[in-house]
């Protein structure tokens, strides 16, 4: 007898149990996207949850508008293929609005706007619980979070309060005005999610494999030459073989030189790779503990 | 791809040289990237240590980090080309007894660390006693800091006996022990040059080859609806399909199952998933099982074999640990979870309170605070379909939840 499954269907299984609970425990819940291969993993295995029905979300875009025009266009096409209604929160709308104030200088970026967006796009759309991609091993804060993850009426993450979290078994309960958020591919990695992608042969966007980009570096970081990107006279823009590891907002998201152009060559790539998707993230070098502080405001 | 999860606990008290022994496991498996690497190196000079400190790998969040503490479940994942393994990585102190018992819920292996230089103390003991309470199904012991005893077979074998006496009278099966140095790194993933009387695996071979391939149930069927699928389109008009993980037993197609509560009785007409239907399903896999007949159900529900049913019982006897702040009540009321059911209870009896450390009954304390164990009677509104603990960990296991603060108080085992 050998009933077992490999790791990635055991994750699967994990994560489907985690999107089923999401429908049955809350009343309405959303979908968390951003374009980056780790959304798009968890809405591809919602769609998988609950076939032959529609997924029971909506997927939900924060956008900084700062944005790659390649990001957009993939969301509007996997949207449609999964079915769903698209909403976005624009961070554009909340700055020209007053809501919210822009960043000044070189290293400006639209990033710690979206929290603010992010929470009243939840409060205007009465969502009770926010799914998303975020992984254990992605980063140290991020360690510690809960499948079922609290947050309070401001939308704070409290980690020295959390709740336990045991076998099956999902506690959602809340009072009026708070919400949860809800990871369901905690305990994927980054190898597990290329892995999974590449035996299910997901649709990607062209960023993650190598293209011709122009680009310029900063603090030994390539960015991709962008008009949201204000240069400094020293840098210098080059034309390079890149691709991206995450996919973020452009004035954060680092590039990597790379000449992986498919799915088994990334895999290659991430599993002699000697540094963190992560470390491309300059919104994560702020300080030591930038993501820690980021989450506890309501941060992804 | 034929890799299999493995998932891990370790405790083990302040200094016990946990931190060293997880970075260990990373670092000589590759499973550390350069610039994590080059943080915990200039962290290490700041803090004036000689040697980079591969302790700071498993460093958490802030406030740990100020006391230098765990204070939570962290997790960590490492693969191997045989294994991809997620360790539970939780505190070892008594007051963070919650924790252990949270990161044990789900480990298939407990790693408990023994410092060679002090032997089997308190601490070692608890955390043999909740991992047995938790039926962790292995125990790999793991007696550190040779080093420093000069690799002494002899301080091996007497820590061994020692454990081997106080085990005898604990629920483990299976209990192995290997000696290490998870600073200099004998034994954690190459062989020790400095033990050539050790004969035993390392403990990473040891990880990636312990049979864990019946931790599960897979003799009594257990399928918890979770969700009902109703695709209300016209290529899928009359489907409806109930979701949920497969609890216990192998459901084949062409199975007479059971509903529980209802008693109903039917045939699997189908198992289906998003990748096509199946013939069999078992633990812990996610499907939808299809009906032959139209009967009522709904999440909460059961659907078992006729000849094999769990309990159904409103009278449940409970092994705890108690979590929260507040005391358990007697006579108190509480939501109480348990597979895909959510029903109230009230607690009718607390039996006694049990000394982590020894394993004592206390029939006359029955003060409940936060991190005790205790055997306490409960009675639902509804009934719930149960198995014992140890027959099935998924529907052996509830959560206890405070209706007022909406907190998780306590994790209850049934006995
Ligand atoms: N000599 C020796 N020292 C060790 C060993 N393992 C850990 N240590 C040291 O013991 C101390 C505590 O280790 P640490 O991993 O921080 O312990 P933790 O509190 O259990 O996480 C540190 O100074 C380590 O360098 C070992 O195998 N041999």
């Amino acid at each position: 007898m050998n009933y077992r499954l490999n790791h990635l269907k055991e994750l699967e299984a994990e994560s489907i149990f985690i999107l089923r609970e999401v429908a049955a425990q809350f009343s309405n819940p959303v979908l968390l996207f951003s374009g980056g291969k780790d959304s798009i993993i968890v809405s591809y295995l919602a769609k998988k949850a609950f076939y032959p029905a529609k997924m029971p979300f909506a997927l939900l875009h924060i956008d900084t508008g700062h944005n790659f025009p390649e990001t957009i266009e993939y969301r509007d096409y996997w949207a449609n293929e999964l079915g769903c209604r698209l909403i976005v929160g624009s961070v554009q709308e909340a700055i020209d609005s007053g809501k919210v104030t822009e960043e000044k200088g070189f290293n400006a970026s639209r990033n710690f706007l979206q929290t603010a967006v992010l929470l009243e796009s939840l409060e205007t759309g009465k969502f009770d619980a926010a799914i998303g991609g975020a992984r254990r091993d992605e980063e140290k804060a991020r360690a510690k979070e809960r499948f079922f993850s609290h947050r309070d009426e401001f939308g704070q993450w409290d980690p020295k309060n959390q709740r336990p979290e045991l076998w099956n078994l999902f506690n959602a309960r809340k009072h009026l005005g708070e919400h949860f958020r809800v990871f369901p591919i905690s305990n994927w990695t980054e190898l597990d999610v290329w892995q999974y992608l590449a035996a299910e042969k997901v649709p990607l966007p062209n960023l993650y494999f190598s293209h011709k980009r122009k680009v310029f570096e900063r603090d030994g970081i390539l960015l991709a030459d962008s008009e949201y990107i204000p240069k400094k006279p020293t840098e210098i823009v080059e034309e390079r073989i890149v691709r991206c590891r995450t996919i973020g907002d452009v004035t954060c998201t680092g590039v990597w030189e790379s000449t992986a152009t498919t799915i088994e060559e990334i895999i290659e790539e991430v599993s002699t790779s000697r540094k963190t998707e992560r470390g491309g993230r300059t919104d994560d070098k702020r300080s030591d503990t930038a993501m820690e502080d980021r989450k506890k405001d309501g941060y992804f | 791809m034929t890799t299999e999860l493995l998932r891990f606990s370790t405790a083990g008290s302040v200094d016990d040289g946990k931190s060293t022994l997880i970075g260990r496991l990373l670092y000589d498996s590759k499973s550390i990237f350069e610039d994590q690497y080059d943080a915990i190196k200039s962290a290490s000079e700041k803090r004036g240590e000689e040697e980079v400190n591969l302790a700071l790998l498993t460093d958490g969040l802030k406030a740990e980090r100020e006391q230098g503490i765990t204070i939570d479940v962290a997790y960590r994942y490492f693969a191997t080309p045989k294994r991809k393994f997620i360790i539970a990585d939780t505190p070892g102190h008594i007051q963070y007894t919650r924790n252990m018992v949270t990161g044990s819920s789900t480990a298939n292996v407990a790693l408990i660390l023994i410092d060679a230089r002090q032997g089997v103390i308190e601490q070692t003991r608890r955390h043999a006693i909740i991992s047995s309470l938790l039926q962790i199904p292995h125990l790999v012991i793991c007696i550190n800091k040779m080093d420093l005893v000069n690799y002494s077979k002899e301080v091996y074998e007497n820590i061994r006996q020692d454990f081997e006496d106080f085990a005898s009278k604990l629920d483990v099966k299976d209990v192995s022990f290997i000696p290490i140095s998870a600073l200099k790194g004998d034994n954690v993933v190459d062989r020790s040059e400095n033990m050539e009387w050790y004969e035993g695996s390392t403990l990473l071979y040891y990880l990636e080859n312990v049979h864990i391939g019946s931790d599960y149930n897979f003799i009594d069927t257990r399928f918890p609806v979770q969700y009902v699928i109703r695709p209300y389109n016209d290529d899928f008009h009359d489907y409806r399909g109930y979701a949920g993980r497969i609890a216990g037993g192998i459901i084949r197609k062409g199975d007479q199952v059971m509903v529980l509560p209802s008693g109903f009785t039917s045939t699997v007409e189908k198992i289906d998933t998003a990748d096509g239907e199946i013939t069999e399903a078992f633990p812990p896999m996610s499907v939808t099982l299809l009906l032959k007949d139209d009967i009522d159900i709904s999440r909460g529900d059961m659907i078992v074999r006729a000849n094999n049913q769990p309990d159904a019982t409103q009278d449940i006897d409970l092994r705890i640990c108690w979590f929260n702040e507040k005391p358990l009540q007697l006579r108190g009321k509480y939501e109480i979870r348990h597979t895909t059911q959510t029903v109230r209870c009230i607690v009718q009896e607390i039996q006694y309170k049990m000394d982590v450390n020894t394993l004592h009954r206390n029939l006359e304390d029955k003060d409940i605070k936060m991190n005790d164990i205790a055997r306490i009677s409960i009675r639902t509104t509804k009934p719930l379909f149960v198995d014992p603990y140890s027959k099935n960990r998924i529907t052996g296991s509830v959560i206890m939840v405070d209706e007022g603060t909406n907190e998780t108080v306590a994790a209850g085992m049934i006995i």
